[in-house]
């Protein structure tokens, strides 16, 4: 059997329904938040700020500090154990990893700009969500970055190259294969490129393919949610005027 | 043919391509790639020339030398103050920088300036690694006494000081307070409680509406109104 029509009636290219916001958490000095279909991520940026401890600052240029994690009730109703796992490191590192190639933190030595991402509700693609929301708010805080990264999962279902996978494609009773992908929006380039599962030379080079595309779906998103939050300004003196 | 990609004060994203070709020059927060000329923060872009530079609307404050900030004392040395700067980086205040007057060798300095005083200073000078260092002996540099601080974002600061001081005057003539600005985004303000809660407030409005033009009529206006 082929895996022609998807779970969710999606077609093979398309994305899960998106919705993104800059500026959600008014404390912290830049915020967004990014949903794709189920899945939804609210990042927050403080920095750059002191270091502690103080053995990790770097005298050369500023770092980089992704804390990801997923509420307790984030998931489909097994708790999740608030705090650090094994599985949360890792993201977290891949995290920084994918938004390093962008981030130029050489004006700010000995300091660290901090990135905290939840994850209320999750459907598969959490890390690639907390990326492309980790990238909006790092923009809303004013940190200098020479490209934008935008991330989204594409893999292949049985056969079939899809975009966006959800929970129930990466859990099909077939070869499945998921492979999350950042991607700088000017030079193309791939900051992040993990695979779950199986996949073939040729699907693998359609996937990536796929994901130039998607991924530009994600950025044209991230740069409306960021215009938004300051031509929303723009408005509001606007109707005041009236 | 060199071609300008976006308009004149419009907001840009960090990575957004401003302008094709050879002819122009990449300025504050933009940098050159080939013949492309993109931006590397989020802000308005502003054209002088051939320039095309960005002026961040968000971020961090950078501290540069002969500006006047307001900063925290967090720690008494051997020398000096060590203060908090609202940045990622403390300052230094030497001894023979801080008065005027002839400090014995065993004094205590916390007679001074004690641990979590405020003061109006100025960076006498930065290094690479942003070590920053502070004077108090010039006029108006002082310790803050009284009134209250209230915190905004640096970038918002030449709004609210406005052309010429023209805006912070408003409030000051409107509230009758003391204002103090720093470049840091700390400001301090001080008179009558209903003063000084006026003017906190008028601060907020301009930092929340700082794209507005002909932002000194409208604050006017609101000082007018609730007088």
């Amino acid at each position: 059997m082929v895996y022609s029509k998807r779970v969710d009636g999606r077609k093979i290219e398309e994305l899960r329904p998106m919705e993104a916001k800059a500026g959600v958490v008014k404390n912290a000095n830049g915020s967004a938040s990014f949903k794709i279909g189920k899945t939804w991520a609210i990042a927050g940026v403080y920095g750059p700020r002191e270091v502690v401890p103080r053995f990790m600052a770097n005298p050369k240029h500023g770092i980089l500090r992704c804390h990801y994690t997923m509420m307790p009730f984030s998931g489909s109703g097994e708790r999740i154990k608030p705090g650090r796992s094994r599985r949360a490191q890792e993201i977290s590192m891949v995290m920084e990893l994918a938004l390093a190639p962008v981030v130029d933190l050489s004006a700010f030595p000995n300091s660290v700009v901090d990135i905290f991402v939840e994850l209320p509700q999750t459907d598969a693609g959490t890390r690639c969500a907390a990326i492309s929301a980790a990238c909006i708010a790092l923009a809303d805080a004013g940190i200098p970055m020479k490209d934008m990264v935008s991330s989204v999962a594409v893999g292949q279902v049985d056969g079939t190259v899809v975009a966006d996978l959800n929970y129930n494609e990466e859990s099909y009773p077939a070869i499945v294969s998921d492979i999350p992908v950042a991607m700088l929006h000017n030079s193309k380039e791939i900051s992040l490129l993990q695979m779950d599962g199986e996949i073939s030379k040729q699907d693998l080079i359609k996937a990536l393919e796929l994901a130039k595309i998607a991924t530009e779906k994600v950025y044209q998103l991230q740069v409306k949610a960021l215009k938004e939050k300051y031509a929303l300004e723009h408005n509001e003196d606007k109707n005041d005027r009236q | 043919m060199s071609e300008l990609l976006v308009q004149e004060r419009s907001v840009v994203v960090p990575g957004e391509a401003l302008a094709k070709g050879m002819d122009f020059l990449p300025g504050d927060n933009s940098y050159r790639e080939k013949d492309q000329i993109y931006s590397k923060v989020l802000g308005l872009v502003s054209v002088s020339g051939r320039v095309i530079k960005i002026m961040p609307l968000s971020g961090p404050y950078i501290p540069r030398t002969e500006d006047k900030i307001i900063a925290r004392v967090m720690d008494i040395t051997i020398s000096g103050w060590r203060f908090e700067t609202a940045t990622a980086y403390s300052a230094m205040l030497n001894v023979r920088d801080a008065t005027t007057r002839f400090v014995k060798k065993e004094e205590d300095l916390s007679q001074i300036l004690a641990i979590g005083d405020y003061a109006v200073v100025k960076i006498i000078n930065v290094t690479s690694q942003n070590l920053i260092d502070l004077t108090m002996k010039e006029p108006g540099l002082r310790k803050i006494t009284g009134g209250r601080i209230i915190s905004i974002n640096s970038q918002k600061v030449p709004r609210v000081i406005g052309r010429q001081g023209s805006m912070i005057s408003l409030i000051k003539d409107k509230t009758g307070c003391d204002i103090t600005v720093g470049q840091n985004g700390l400001i301090w303000i001080k008179g009558t409680a209903e003063g000084e809660m006026k003017a906190e407030k008028a601060i907020k409005l301009i930092e929340a509406k700082s794209h507005l033009e002909g932002l000194t009529e409208k604050m006017e206006k609101f000082l007018g109104e609730s007088a």
